[in-house]
């Protein structure tokens, strides 16, 4: 089991290595000089030289990589060119809202989804299993940033129930967790659909399963079957998939942000491009791609640990 | 009939299907005498999965019972509820399935799922415990306190089969069906699950419903043997009445493909040519007549009753009409 | 010596009538090949059936609710929102078969060679896959975006590289096992080329995933494009597409709702009716999947 997580942890970090080699040579490849590229029109002949010597785009590419390596190491992804900000400080300044908003989002949608599904499966081919069936396809194909349009015209702006723009100030904590409905909702709403069916699926397979034949066929009460022998089983699927789901969750964080006008990594990645702050974007899509990583080995890590099968193969 | 621990009269089952009403099971008799080792023998689609699905009363949502009675300890589990046949199943009837790993739940300790079964008696998680430990230690699983929290999958297949045996042993049911337990394992495993059933049997007195295709197995455990093709019971007897005195020609081409019966070498198996009939429309008369080289007229038309032509022999075929 | 040893059972077209005939039982499938349909005939026929012009410019008339005349309203600069609809449609269709197309040959191939190939190679592209598959895909969009300035050409660029994993694993998956089936060892013992192999064994047995893969795509691009020109990311204005129409939408959100909703409709429509033609398309191609629905 330790070796497994060694060898799974080293492919993530050998994962992270190649997407920021690959985000370097975006930069590179674009025709023009890299550090007018990244500085923007607004560039002056000092930021150049600075910017120059920085990055090293003086010497050979390898160099460079290097030194864009060594740079990100000591936490260093360059100078917001507006404000002349470390761009770390900012990027992750605007993080903990994305966090939050994500983490609040899957959170609601696991306490609805999971028991929908649980309960669709149980009641298989019901009236509110077919329902709830349709309105779950719906609710995933639905693209996010139209779930947050509509939640914003619906609730925010006609019902008026809840804030359209921003995250609510700060110390303020409910205030902060009114700003948060609208936005989290956009984006759960599409997982509790997701996950509904998910579960569903999972269960009914689980359910005709010859363990679960036997746990029936040696008397065990339907609830102790259901909840203790088969949803442990069934629920298994879900952990990889919100793993792996980060990239969709920071897409569909991104546009809610932009929506409703709320801090985080997305709106910031939006404002930087409009402004030609390139550091800023290359720094924040950095950011999500490690924290993308960083979510599928977790939960890669958290599956094998789940499964005793898998765990005792390792 | 108080000396049999389970009766079974008339029964009949049917699915609902797509392309029509099934008859898996078609007035089916079957006696398990207390104390005894009753084996049921038939190819696939002979009912065998149906019959116990309805003697535990798990069979699927499309399945009906027009008529039939299955008796155990003075009560007939056909009029029961799920509540409770839910009392009976694991306490006063049990059974233990073919293949162990898909028996065993691969994520939890087998010390969960043993003590889990207990979950009506009134006692303490450490008499359970107990309880589950000395089950395991009759079976022959070595260091049980320790296994008890191991993975099925951390046994081999031989043990995982003596754990389910255990399982399904620990609450000294009255009859454990043994749903052909030694298909999935190699012969050395055979003999050796063989021998601690009928050890078992014998130190607890409970009867056993063997099912198995495999007639050798059928000879050396069991007392009596029940021969069933495509829903119908054919012939019913002792063991030694049945083998050595075939009756039934289904029962004869039986012996007769077995490869331990071949006196004479030859290049190929002996089969019985044909298959079993569609259990959705079939044909009047009798059920095995289109694989039989015996039969007469009235095969063709008239389904063959229920004869006892020898005690304790019985057959349901024309040509032993008494 | 085995000869051509088909996918699976009966010829190319007698499947695809059998489908499309199964598909229509499906009540779901029915109404995802109507939409489908629609969606097609509409934005391939756009410049026939829509009344107005869609980039025209009518100051006077604009911001106006839904009416004979303007069945889905106005935007803020006159334009007919239905006519926009119309045409953005045909943008979404474009994007959509382009896109998967590009990704589609270009998967395949590289799934093929990573399959066949020799080990090193396909730890190199199979890196080169999760590498891509690591970047959360609107993100991706944005830094390309940034660098290359937006258009639906960025667009398609960045679809393509970010769909290329994911036909490309299937295929490379499918390689792996039938590489490893007795008589496809047979046949190169006995000197077949890889080419010969390539496409008389594999390639017939990953048309199956590849279809329904696509067809789950199809809604998931449609989606992406949108999003992107919401952004201002896609296409370049005046040209209409559903997400510029959205983005409009968006400013006017205290004004009007029409915008939204003709923006809306039809994306979700579409991608509503691709998903369901997909699930019938998959019930269909994979029996497995269908016991346990």
């Amino acid at each position: 089991m330790f070796l497994y997580l060694v060898k799974r942890v080293l492919l993530g970090l050998l994962i992270v290595v190649f997407a920021v080699t690959l985000l370097f040579c975006m930069i590179h490849m674009v025709p023009g000089d890299p550090a007018r590229i990244l500085l923007g029109p607004r560039a002056t002949p000092e930021m150049i030289t600075t910017i120059s010597a920085q990055m090293g785009l003086d010497k050979p590419l390898p160099v460079q990589i290097l030194k864009f390596f060594g740079n990100l190491l000591r936490g260093d992804m360059g100078m917001d060119v507006i404000t002349n900000r470390p761009v770390a400080t900012i990027v992750f300044g605007q993080l903990p809202y994305t966090l939050w908003l994500i983490f609040t989002a899957i959170i609601g949608a696991m306490l609805i989804g999971i028991p929908l599904g649980c309960y669709s499966a149980l009641h298989r081919n019901s009236l509110a299993d077919r329902i709830t069936g349709v309105i779950s396809v719906a609710c995933i194909t639905a693209p996010a940033f139209v779930v947050a349009l509509y939640s914003l015209l619906i609730f925010a702006v006609t019902l008026k129930w809840f804030p359209a723009v921003g995250a609510g100030d700060k110390g303020q904590f409910w205030d902060q967790v009114n700003h948060l409905v609208m936005p989290a909702f956009a984006i759960g709403l599409s997982w509790v659909g997701y996950l509904s069916r998910l579960v569903r699926a999972s269960m009914l397979e689980v359910l005709g399963d010859n363990h679960i034949r036997t746990a029936r066929a040696y008397g065990l009460r339907e609830n102790t079957v259901v909840y203790q022998y088969a949803l442990k089983l069934a629920v298994l699927p879900t952990v990889t998939v919100i793993g792996v789901g980060m990239g969709f969750l920071l897409s569909a964080a991104l546009f809610t942000e932009i929506v409703f006008a709320r801090p985080g990594i997305g709106k910031l990645i939006f404002d930087s491009i409009t402004t030609r702050n390139y550091p800023v974007v290359m720094g924040s899509v950095l950011i999500s791609t490690i924290m993308f990583v960083i979510s599928t080995t977790l939960s890669d890590l958290v599956n094998a640990w789940l499964d005793p099968r898998i765990r005792a193969s390792l | 009939m108080s000396e049999n621990v389970l009766t079974i009269r008339d029964l009949s089952i049917e699915y609902q299907t797509d392309r029509g009403i099934l008859k898996a099971m078609r007035h089916v008799n079957l006696d398990i005498p207390r104390g005894s080792i009753v084996g049921v023998v038939g190819e696939s689609g002979c009912g065998k999965s149906t019959l116990i699905s309805s003697i535990i009363r798990l069979l699927a949502p499309n399945a009906s019972v027009p008529n039939g009675s299955i008796e155990f300890e003075a009560q007939d589990l056909l009029k029961l509820s799920q509540d409770e046949m839910r009392k009976i199943r694991g306490t006063r009837l049990s059974i233990v399935f073919q293949d162990p790993m898909s028996t065993l739940n691969p994520v939890l300790s087998i010390g969960k799922q043993m003590t889990d079964i207990q979950y009506r008696d009134k006692k303490t998680m450490a008499e359970k415990r107990a309880r589950s430990i000395d089950m395991l230690s009759r079976v022959g699983i070595p260091d049980p306190e320790n296994r008890l929290k191991q993975f099925p999958h951390e046994f081999s297949g031989g043990m995982q089969q003596r754990i389910s045996i255990a399982m399904a042993l620990q609450a000294e049911p009255s009859l454990l069906i043994a749903d052909e337990p030694t298909t999935a394992l190699d012969a050395t495993l055979e003999v050796q699950i063989i021998h601690l059933l009928k050890e078992l049997q014998a130190n607890m007195e409970c009867s056993i419903l063997f099912i198995s295709h495999h007639l050798g197995v059928i000879a050396e455990l069991c007392n009596h043997v029940v021969v069933m093709y495509a829903g119908e019971v054919v012939e019913q007897g002792t063991v030694q009445d049945v083998f050595k005195n075939p009756t039934h020609p289904y029962t004869i081409k039986l012996l007769e493909c077995d490869p331990a019966a071949i006196s004479e070498k030859s290049r190929s198996l002996p089969t019985i040519p044909g298959e079993i009939p569609d259990l959705v429309s079939l044909p009047e008369g009798c059920v095995f007549k289109n694989r039989c080289d015996r039969s007469i007229e009235s095969c063709d038309t008239i389904t063959p009753g229920w004869t006892e032509f020898n005690a304790g022999h019985f057959v349901s075929c024309h040509l032993v009409q008494t | 010596m085995p000869g051509w040893i088909p996918a699976s059972g009966p010829r190319c077209d007698v499947i695809m009538k059998d489908m499309i005939k199964r598909i229509a039982a499906d009540p779901l499938g029915l109404l995802g090949l109507v939409l489908v349909t629609l969606m097609v005939v509409s934005a391939l026929f756009a410049a026939l059936i829509a009344p107005y012009d869609p980039i025209a410019l009518n100051i006077m008339d604009r911001l106006q609710g839904p009416s004979w005349s303007h069945l889905l309203g106005t935007d803020q600069l006159g334009r007919d929102l239905f006519s926009r609809v119309l045409f953005g449609g045909q943008v979404a269709l474009k994007v959509a078969l382009v896109s998967i197309g590009l990704a589609l040959s270009i998967g395949v191939v590289l799934g093929m060679i990573a399959g066949f190939g020799p080990a090193w190679l396909d730890n190199v592209i199979m890196l080169f896959f999760d590498t891509i598959r690591s970047f959360p895909t609107v993100m991706f969009a944005l830094a390309t975006v940034a660098l290359v300035g937006p258009s639906l050409s960025t667009v398609i660029v960045v679809i393509v590289v970010t769909s290329i994993p994911t036909y490309g694993r299937v295929v490379r998956t499918q390689t792996l096992i039938i590489k490893s089936n007795e008589f496809v060892k047979a046949e190169i013992v006995m000197g077949a080329s890889t080419i010969r192999i390539l496409a008389v064994h594999i390639l017939p047995n990953v048309v199956g995933p590849l279809l329904i893969l696509a067809s789950m795509d199809i809604p998931t691009v449609i989606a992406l494009e949108a999003g992107l020109s919401f952004l201002g990311m896609g296409v370049k204005p005046p040209t209409p597409s559903w997400g510029s129409i959205l983005n409009d939408g968006y400013t006017l959100i205290r004004n009007t709702p029409w915008p939204i909703i003709a923006g809306s409709i039809p994306l979700v429509l579409v991608t509503l009716g691709f998903t369901f033609l997909g699930e019938s398309l998959r019930d269909q191609l994979d029996p497995k999947l269908r016991k346990s629905l």
